[in-house]
C-alpha cells in the first residue's frame, strides 16, 4: 500500500506527528532500567568465549581440545566440525562457518568456542586449546588481492580473489561523452572504518529441553542484533532446527550503525552451547573482538570520468569501484552494487556506466555501515564535482543546481524518484551557512585563505579558513528483501483492550534510532489517543510479525506504513460503532485526545475506551494487522536492478567550515550545516538527533577514524587508538529539516538515519581545498596527510596527495549489461507514476 | 579467592564476597545486579561505566572494590530517589539526549557531577568535562542542551516558579 493524503486528511490537524515528544523508552534509558543483552542474567547461566585465529591466513592442521575439556568448570567445547553448515546474510554468499573448518582467513576468525561456569575459567580453557596452523601468504589490500590471484582466499571464486564483479551501461555513453565540452578523470580512495557502537556485541541463549518433541526442545536467543529475522533464519539453518523451534529477541540495542546486521558466529556458537549444556549461556565480545567482528565500511578505490558542457550540465559519467571486502561475503555483493547504483539519484545523468568489483582479502569482513556502499562513491563524486566546478569557474552550489534530479521522475538506470527537495536543501544550507557572503569575503580578501605562493611564508597567519559544500541522496528502505519473495517487508499487529489499552506488535528493532517510538506516535495519531496508552512489543520472532530489520533506513517508512494500515482497520470498526452511538455520519468523525468526536461539532464526543467496548461487543476481539511492501515498477528490468530501488529517496546537503594550519597541517572543522529532506518529521527531536548523529559520524570518518592493518593485524583495535570524536573534537552541527511530504511515506515521512552522513565527508574535503588549495583524494584526511600535501604544494609538486591508480587493463571480468530507459517513461506529477512495471532494455 | 568487603552503593550497605581481581564494574553488575552501569571497553577508554565515588566521576572498569570500601558509590540507579528523577535525567529524556542509551548512564553521572560543581556551565566547560564519555549516536548536541536545561531547572527548583518545558533546538526549514 502507498499512503495518499486526501484533501480531508491534509486539513486534519496532526496532534502527535511532528511533535517533539520524548521517546517511549527514554525514561527506562535514563534510569538504567533498560536491559541490553549483556544485562540479562538467567538462573544457572554460564559463559562462553571464542578462540580466534592469530594468523590472517592459514590452514588448520589440527585442533586438540582435550586439555580444555578436562579443566574443571568447563562445560563444553566446540570446533568447526560441530557446526558444519555454511551460512551468510545473503543467499548468494553463504561462505562462513560458525567455527573455521580447514582454513582461517583473518586474524580473529573464530576457531573454537568454550562454555564454562565463569569467565576466569574460560580464559584458562582457551589457552589450553592447541591449534596447529600452516601459515599461508596473506593478502592485505585491494592491490595485493589483484596482484596475487594464485593465493586463493576462497576456492569458489572464479577469477583470482574477485568475489563479485558487475558491469552496466545505461544510455548511450558514446553520445554522452561526444556531447561534452570538458572531460575530467579522478582517482579516490576511501580507507574504510568501523561502526564502534558503544555496546559490544552480546547474546544469551537458552535451551528448553522437551523429550516428547522429536526436535528435543526449543531455543531462545537474546542478541544485540539489528536483524532478528535474519538471525532467526540462519540459526535455524546452521543448528538444523525448524524455525518454529527458534526464537530470537533483540532487547535494547546499544547502537548498531550496520555493525549488528549480520548473523554472527558468536550467536550460533552460544546457541549450540546452550543446547549441548541445557543451560543458559552468555557471550559478550571484548572491545577488540568488536573490531574483528565489525562488518564495517569497505575500503574502496574509485575512478570517475565525467563529461560536462561548458555551462556545467553533466553529459556522461563512467564510474569504477574496487572494494576491499575482507575475508567473507557478508553484505558485500549488495555493497558492490550500492557503490554504483545511486550516482544517478542526485544529479541527472543522460548516460552512465558503472563497473564494480569486490575482492577478498585477509582482513575482518566488511559489510554495511551507515550509508552502506553509497558513502564512498558520494565522497568521490562530490569532490570530483567540486573540481569540475573550479575547472569551469562555476560556483559549486550553482553547478549542483544545474544538474539536480527532478521530483517524480525516473533515472537513466530505471530508478523511480518520488519527492525530492534537494533544491530546497541546497538553498537552505547555503543560506544558513552564509555561503555567498563567505565566498564574497574570500574574494575581497577579508577571509584569509592560502594559495600556493603563501604557504611556508612565516610572515602571514598560517591558519586559513574555507567552506565546502556537498549533496547526497539515500534510500528509504531497500526495494527488495534479501530473500526475494512476495511477502511483506514489514507488518504490524494491533490489539485493543477493552480497558482502553493498545498493544502494538512489530518485528522492527530499535537500535537507538527510535523506531519503537515511531510506531507509538503513528498508532496514537491514527487512533486519536495519547502514546502513553500504547504498549509495544517489538523485535521478537515468536511474538511479533516480521519486519526485515533495522538496515537500509527502512523502518520508519515501511513499519510506519504497516502501522497506519493496521490502525485504520481498527479505526474503521471504532468509527462504525461511534457513528451509531453519536448519531453522526461516519465520515464526519475524527479521533484525537482520547475521544472520537464530530468534526463539525467537536462537543459531541465518545471516549476512546467506550468506543473500544462497543466495538468489541459488536465485532468480537479487536485485533488488526497491516503490512507494507514497496510498490512494483520502481526499477528497471535488467539483472541486478534489485539494488538501488527504494519507495522514496531522502536528500541531504552539507556545508562545512574548516580552519587549516598551513604550517602543521592541523585541521579544525569549525561548523557543519546540514539540511535534510525528510518529507515530514514524525518527531523533529528524534529526526534532528539522527541528522546530528550522522554529521558527527561523518566528521569522524572524514578526519580521524583510521582502519589500519600491520603485519596482518588490525593496528589499533581499541577506542583509545581508533579515534572516535569526543566532545572536544565534534564540531557544532546546525540541523535544518526540510519538510515537503512524500506521497507514499507515512504521513509523508522519509528516512533520516543514514542519508545525512553522506554529504559531510566531501563537504569537509571541499572546504579544505577552499581554505588551502590542497586536495587530499583519500579519506580520512588526517593532519599528517595534510602536512605532507601542503609541503608538496609549497615545493611546487602538484596540488595535493594524489591516489595511486589501479592498473586494471584486462576487460572487466564480467558480462556487460546494457540497458536503455524507455522513452515514454517521462513521469507525470499526478502521483500515479511508477505504478506499472517499466518495459525497456535490449 | 574471594574476600568479604562492605561497599556503600546508592546509600545502601552491601556485604559482598568479592573475587579480589574483579573490578568494581564487574562487582556492581554481576554481584550486586546493578546493570545500569554499562561497559563498552573494560579498558578505561569509553566512559560508559562512569560512577561517582564520593561525588567524583570515576571509571568502574579501572577501579578495584578494595580501593573504595570507605567511599560513597553512586550509580545510575542512585540518581533517582523513590522514583523521582534527577533534573538531568528528565531533560535527557525530554530533549532526546539518549538515543541507544548505552552511554547514557555514564554520561548522566558525569553530567550530574559537572552541574554540582558548575550549575550553569558554558558549552566549552561541558566539552572539557564530558570529554571522557564517548557517545556514538547523538553528536553530543542534545546532551549539551539537556545539561543546560537541567541547570536552569535546578536553579528554578530553588525558586518558586515552575520550569516550562524546554524548547527543542531544531530548525525546520
Amino acid at each position: 500500500m502507498g499512503k495518499r493524503q486526501s484533501p480531508k486528511e491534509k486539513e486534519h490537524k496532526l496532534n502527535i506527528i511532528g511533535s517533539p515528544l520524548p521517546k517511549v523508552d527514554a525514561y527506562s534509558k535514563v534510569t538504567g532500567r533498560a536491559l541490553y543483552a549483556d544485562d540479562i542474567m538467567l538462573p544457572r547461566m554460564a559463559y562462553a568465549k571464542l578462540l580466534r585465529s592469530p594468523h590472517p591466513h592459514a590452514h588448520i592442521l589440527s585442533i586438540d581440545i582435550r586439555q580444555a575439556q578436562a579443566l574443571p568448570g568447563v562445560l563444553a567445547v566446540l570446533i568447526g566440525e560441530d557446526l558444519p553448515r555454511k551460512f551468510g546474510i545473503l543467499p548468494s554468499s553463504q561462505d562462513e562457518y560458525a567455527l573455521a573448518i580447514d582454513t582461517v582467513r583473518y586474524v580473529g576468525d573464530p576457531v573454537a568456542a568454550v562454555a564454562a561456569l565463569d569467565p576466569d575459567t574460560l580464559e584458562k580453557a582457551l589457552k589450553l586449546i592447541e591449534v596447529e596452523y600452516e601459515v599461508l601468504p596473506a593478502l592485505m589490500s585491494i592491490d595485493d588481492a589483484l596482484a596475487h590471484p594464485d593465493v586463493k582466499i576462497h576456492d569458489e571464486t572464479r577469477i583470482g580473489n574477485i568475489h563479485k564483479a558487475v558491469s552496466y551501461e545505461f544510455g548511450d555513453m558514446e553520445t554522452g561523452f561526444a556531447a561534452a565540452d570538458y572531460v575530467r578523470e579522478d582517482w579516490f580512495y576511501y580507507e574504510g572504518n568501523t561502526h564502534a557502537p558503544i555496546e559490544e556485541h552480546a547474546c544469551v541463549a537458552q535451551w528448553e529441553p522437551n523429550p516428547s518433541d522429536p526436535v528435543g526442545g526449543k531455543l531462545t536467543l537474546w542478541s544485540s542484533t539489528q536483524t532478528p529475522h535474519y538471525v532467526h533464519r540462519e540459526l535455524s539453518k546452521v543448528l538444523n532446527l525448524p524455525r518454529s523451534h527458534v526464537r530470537v529477541i533483540a532487547p535494547n540495542v546499544g547502537g548498531g550503525f550496520g555493525g549488528k546486521s549480520d548473523p554472527f558466529s558468536h550467536e550460533i556458537c552460544v546457541s549450540e552451547l546452550a543446547r549441548r549444556t541445557a543451560r543458559p549461556i552468555k557471550l559478550t565480545c571484548t572491545r577488540e573482538e568488536v573490531f574483528l567482528t565489525h562488518r564495517g565500511r569497505h575500503p574502496v578505490k574509485m575512478w570517475i570520468k565525467t563529461g560536462v558542457k561548458q555551462d556545467g550540465t553533466l553529459t556522461a559519467m563512467h564510474f569504477r569501484s574496487f572494494l576491499d571486502g575482507g575475508a567473507y561475503g557478508s553484505y558485500g555483493i549488495a555493497t558492490t552494487y550500492y557503490t554504483g547504483a545511486l550516482q544517478t539519484v542526485t544529479y541527472k545523468l543522460p548516460c552512465y556506466k558503472f563497473e564494480g568489483m569486490r575482492l577478498f582479502t585477509n582482513k575482518p569482513p566488511c559489510g554495511p555501515k551507515r550509508g552502506h556502499g553509497t558513502t564512498q562513491p558520494r565522497y568521490a563524486v562530490e569532490v570530483h564535482m567540486d573540481k569540475i566546478a573550479h575547472d569551469l569557474g562555476i560556483d559549486p552550489v550553482e553547478l549542483r543546481r544545474r544538474n539536480l534530479i527532478e521530483p517524480y521522475s525516473r533515472t537513466v538506470n530505471g530508478l523511480r524518484i518520488t519527492s525530492c527537495a534537494l533544491d530546497e536543501c541546497l538553498e537552505q544550507v547555503a543560506g544558513r551557512a552564509g555561503w555567498n557572503e563567505f565566498q564574497a569575503a574570500q574574494r575581497a580578501g577579508a577571509i584569509d585563505r592560502a594559495d600556493a605562493a603563501q604557504i611556508g611564508h612565516t610572515e602571514v597567519d598560517p591558519v586559513k579558513r574555507g567552506m565546502g559544500i556537498a549533496a547526497s541522496s539515500y534510500i528509504c528502505g531497500a526495494g527488495k528483501p534479501i530473500y526475494w519473495n512476495d511477502m511483506p517487508h514489514s507488518a504490524v499487529q494491533i490489539r485493543l483492550d477493552r480497558g482502553g489499552g493498545v498493544t502494538v506488535y512489530c518485528g522492527a528493532t530499535d537500535i537507538g534510532q527510535g523506531s519503537t517510538s515511531i510506531l507509538a506516535y503513528i498508532v496514537a495519531e491514527e487512533l486519536g489517543i495519547a502514546p502513553e496508552h500504547i504498549h509495544l512489543e517489538t523485535a521478537d520472532t515468536a511474538l511479533t510479525p516480521v519486519d526485515l530489520g533495522s538496515y537500509s533506513s527502512r523502518v520508519t517508512f515501511m513499519a510506519g506504513n504497516a502501522a497506519i494500515a493496521a490502525a485504520r482497520k481498527l479505526k474503521e470498526q471504532l468509527f462504525t460503532v461511534a457513528a451509531e452511538r453519536l448519531n453522526v455520519p461516519q465520515e464526519r468523525l475524527e479521533a484525537a485526545h482520547d475521544v472520537i468526536y464530530d468534526g463539525d461539532d467537536p462537543g459531541v464526543t465518545l471516549p476512546f475506551e467506550l468506543a473500544v467496548q462497543l466495538a468489541e461487543a459488536r465485532f468480537g476481539a479487536l485485533v488488526a494487522s497491516g503490512s507494507y511492501a514497496p510498490p512494483e515498477g520502481i526499477h528497471g528490468d535488467y539483472k541486478g536492478a534489485g539494488v538501488g530501488p527504494s519507495p522514496a529517496y531522502s536528500y541531504s546537503t552539507c556545508v562545512a567550515q574548516v580552519a587549516v594550519d598551513t604550517e602543521t597541517g592541523e585541521l579544525v572543522v569549525e561548523k557543519l550545516w546540514l539540511a535534510h529532506d525528510i518529507g515530514q518529521s514524525i518527531n523533529p527531536l528524534l529526526a534532528a538527533g539522527q541528522v546530528e548523529g550522522g554529521g558527527y559520524m561523518g566528521y569522524g570518518e572524514a578526519v580521524m577514524e583510521q582502519q589500519i592493518f600491520r603485519k596482518g593485524r588490525h593496528k589499533i583495535p581499541s577506542l583509545l587508538d581508533y579515534k572516535l570524536a569526543t566532545t572536544l573534537d565534534t564540531p557544532e552541527i546546525e540541523t535544518i529539516l526540510i519538510e515537503i511530504p512524500d506521497r507514499e511515506g507515512p504521513f509523508g515521512g522519509k528516512e533520516a538515519g543514514q542519508g545525512p552522513l553522506n554529504p559531510v565527508i566531501p563537504a569537509i574535503a571541499n572546504a579544505i581545498y577552499n581554505a588551502v588549495g590542497v586536495r587530499i583524494d583519500e579519506v580520512p584526511i588526517t593532519s599528517d596527510k595534510l602536512y605532507r600535501a601542503l609541503k608538496n604544494v609549497a615545493q611546487g609538486k602538484g596540488t595535493g596527495l594524489p591516489v595511486a591508480p589501479i592498473e586494471f587493463t584486462a576487460p572487466w571480468p564480467t558480462r556487460l549489461i546494457t540497458w536503455q530507459p524507455p522513452e515514454e517513461d517521462i513521469m507525470q506529477d499526478d502521483g500515479t507514476a511508477g505504478k506499472t512495471p517499466v518495459k525497456g532494455g535490449r | 579467592m574471594r574476600e568479604l568487603m562492605t561497599l556503600r552503593v546508592n546509600g545502601e550497605r552491601h556485604e559482598v564476597a568479592v573475587v579480589a581481581h574483579h573490578t568494581l564494574l564487574e562487582v556492581l553488575r554481576e554481584d550486586l545486579g546493578l546493570t545500569g552501569t554499562k561497559h563498552g571497553c573494560e579498558l578505561g577508554e569509553c566512559g560508559a561505566c562512569t560512577v561517582l565515588i564520593d561525588g567524583v566521576p570515576m571509571l568502574a572498569c579501572l577501579t578495584l572494590p578494595v580501593e573504595v570500601q570507605d567511599c560513597e558509590i553512586t550509580t545510575i540507579e542512585g540518581l533517582e530517589r523513590n522514583g523521582k528523577l534527577h533534573p538531568l535525567q528528565e531533560t535527557f529524556a525530554e530533549l532526546g539526549a539518549a538515543q541507544c542509551g548505552y552511554c547514557t548512564p555514564g554520561m548522566l553521572l558525569s553530567g550530574v557531577a559537572l552541574l554540582r560543581s558548575n550549575p550553569h556551565p558554558s558549552r566549552e566547560e561541558m566539552k572539557e568535562f564530558l570529554a571522557g564519555n564517548l557517545c556514538r549516536c547523538t553528536g553530543y548536541t542534545k546532551i549539551y542542551e539537556a545539561v543546560e536545561a537541567a541547570g536552569r531547572r535546578m536553579s528554578e527548583e530553588d525558586a518558586p516558579s515552575p520550569d516550562p518545558r524546554p524548547e527543542a533546538g531544531v530548525t525546520r526549514g
